[in-house]
């Protein structure tokens, strides 16, 4: 079981997610972030905080994302934690509105 | 005397309680640039809270946030002081003297009522009575739970509903190597319990399990889910809440009832397990009926009105009668109110604006809150850090007016008042050699620990 950032989060990057995270396991670069597996306890506080709907858990997941897990579990660790909200990339609103929410 | 926050005047906060808000809260003063001093009071001699005696023994990752809060408690700032009540080994004045600031994070003990005639009934429960009992909390060890019938009934649609039924549901070898406390997993080996009944006030549109609780009912090991698909006819306002596009949680819960309602109908009976988990909607109980204990419950059908994402149940006026001889309610928690703090009695919560206590509207200076006892009962465990997080925002800015110019020693003056009054208190390293003793008490059993249920029997392996 582990839980997983997918395609929505990239260009997006909103964090809402990071807040309510209560092992700090979200990890970020310039197009959108990552969880650790190792570190995350599965709680699911993070699903719906986030506006794009771009966190699944690895057994919900749709099929065209799976990549996404190994993609999550490879490059979490090596990047710097997110554990504040930060501002959304550039052009997010508008990525989010592209998306349908 | 040197500015507040600086290394020679360290802004001291005391916090009250240990669970997942007090550990948050300490973490974002600690993580401050002034500098602190966090000292957290707890009353049992065991820290984290509902992490501990929440958490249900068979979701062990969750409770994997216990190592965080490890490494914030080896933080230099921070300092445990367990085992002793606030309110009454030492008074809110007290701590007032002590600390510059004192955050009440102490969670949301009681439970709210039903309100039905019948309610103090023996064979009536709270679910919360029951967690904690199956979860070792000291002050739950003595509590009997009469599992000697075939009937349960859980009254709410929450993940704590969720817990009580799931572990209901579970044969002991799926429990044994979790960290369930002994006396309960013994007494859940004796359970008569086949039929439970999870019965929610609303429709299945709005039962508030999250997806993944909800969907650990169709991988039980011999409990069967069980939903009959009459139940999952939806009236309009409710098929508008799930095509709404931000209600996917609701759906994936909706989608389920709908998986385990084909479950029900098809296949042999033969292949039926022991147990059967019934999910319900639309019914409210109005009274608890038996002589001495409770024999039976009176249920009435519900009917939704209102708007989408606003719709209420209100009472038909059809009644039936569902036998049983144990019943939970599960229907949300209530704070609980500490002498010298304000509290809100309806809402059973410190009144409070963004974390800072109020009195008649007027904030209390060094007065804060978070967590439960802030907002009220919802959320999970991370919700309390965001609210945490918030509270400590409010707290250093109000910086200025926390510096009254008076000297503030913390614990040190407190030491030797607890001592005077005979209380042991311990300290975040003794705290570990207890749970380390717990670990190696689990270890011939193949659980992750076994847990001292007694208040005596911790404070013994400091002897």
């Amino acid at each position: 079981m582990t839980t997983i950032v997918t395609d929505n989060c990239k260009s997006c990057r909103f964090t809402d997610c990071v807040t309510v995270c209560p092992v700090a396991c979200f990890h970020y670069d310039d197009e959108m972030l990552y969880i650790d597996p190792d570190v995350c306890i599965d709680c699911s506080a993070c699903i719906p905080e986030c506006p794009v709907q771009a966190i699944f858990e690895d057994d919900d997941i749709p099929k065209d994302q799976e990549k996404w897990i190994a993609i999550n579990a490879e490059k979490a660790p090596d990047l710097p934690v997110c554990d504040e909200q930060m501002d959304p990339l550039p052009g997010a609103e508008e990525r989010k509105t592209e998306l349908g929410f | 005397m040197a500015q507040l926050g600086s290394e020679n005047n360290p802004l001291r906060v005391a916090i009250v309680g240990s669970g997942p808000s007090g550990f948050y809260a300490a973490e974002a003063l600690i993580k401050s640039d002034i500098n602190v001093k966090v000292d957290v009071l707890e009353r049992l001699p065991s820290p984290f809270g509902l992490v501990r005696s929440g958490v249900a023994p068979d979701h062990p990752k969750l409770k994997q946030a216990i190592l965080l809060y490890d490494k914030i408690a080896q933080s230099p700032e921070f300092n445990l002081i367990a085992n002793v009540t606030v309110g009454k080994d030492i008074s809110v004045d007290e701590l007032r003297g002590s600390h510059h600031a004192i955050i009440f994070t102490c969670g949301a003990e009681s439970d709210r009522k039903l309100g039905i005639p019948g309610e103090d009934l023996a064979g009536s429960y709270t679910a919360t009575e029951f967690v904690a009992w199956y979860n070792g909390h000291p002050d739950y060890r003595q509590r009997q739970f009469d599992l000697s019938n075939e009937v349960a009934v859980i009254i709410g649609q929450g993940n704590v509903a969720a817990d009580v039924a799931r572990i209901l549901s579970k044969t002991v070898d799926e429990l044994k190597h979790t960290d369930i406390a002994e006396h309960a997993l013994d007494a859940l080996a004796e359970s008569k319990i086949r039929e439970i009944y999870v019965i929610g006030r609303r429709g299945p549109a709005q039962a508030k399990f999250t997806p993944k609780e909800l969907r650990e009912f169709g991988e039980l090991e011999d409990c069967d889910a069980v939903v009959d698909s009459s139940e999952l006819e939806l009236n309009e306002a409710s098929i508008k809440e799930l095509g709404e596009k931000s209600n996917i949680g609701s759906k994936k819960i909706y989608d389920l009832f709908q998986k385990y309602s084909g479950l029900a109908t098809s296949g042999p009976s033969s292949s039926r397990k022991a147990r059967r988990c019934h999910f319900q909607f639309l019914r409210s109980p109005v009274e608890l009926v038996g002589d001495s204990k409770l024999e039976r419950v009176k249920i009435e059908y519900n009917q939704l009105s209102g708007d989408p994402f606003k719709q209420s149940a209100r009472g038909s006026g059809e009644f039936y009668e569902l036998e049983t001889g144990i019943l939970f309610r599960s229907i949300g928690y209530r704070g609980v109110p500490i002498e010298g703090v304000p509290f809100h009695d309806s809402w059973g919560v410190f009144p409070n604006e963004d974390g800072r206590i109020t009195e008649n509207d007027e904030t209390v200076p060094q007065f804060y809150t978070a967590g439960w006892i802030k907002r009220g009962p919802s959320g999970i465990i991370g919700t309390n850090r965001a609210c945490s997080v918030a509270t400590v925002a409010s707290l250093l800015a109000d910086l200025d007016a926390l510096d009254t110019g008076e000297e503030k020693t913390g614990a040190e003056i407190l030491y030797p008042l607890l001592d005077s009054r005979n209380v042991r208190y311990l300290n975040f390293q003794e705290w570990k050699k207890i749970d380390l003793k717990e670990v190696e008490r689990g270890e011939p059993k193949g659980k992750p620990r076994e847990k001292f249920t007694f208040v005596d029997e911790m404070m013994s392996v400091l002897d």
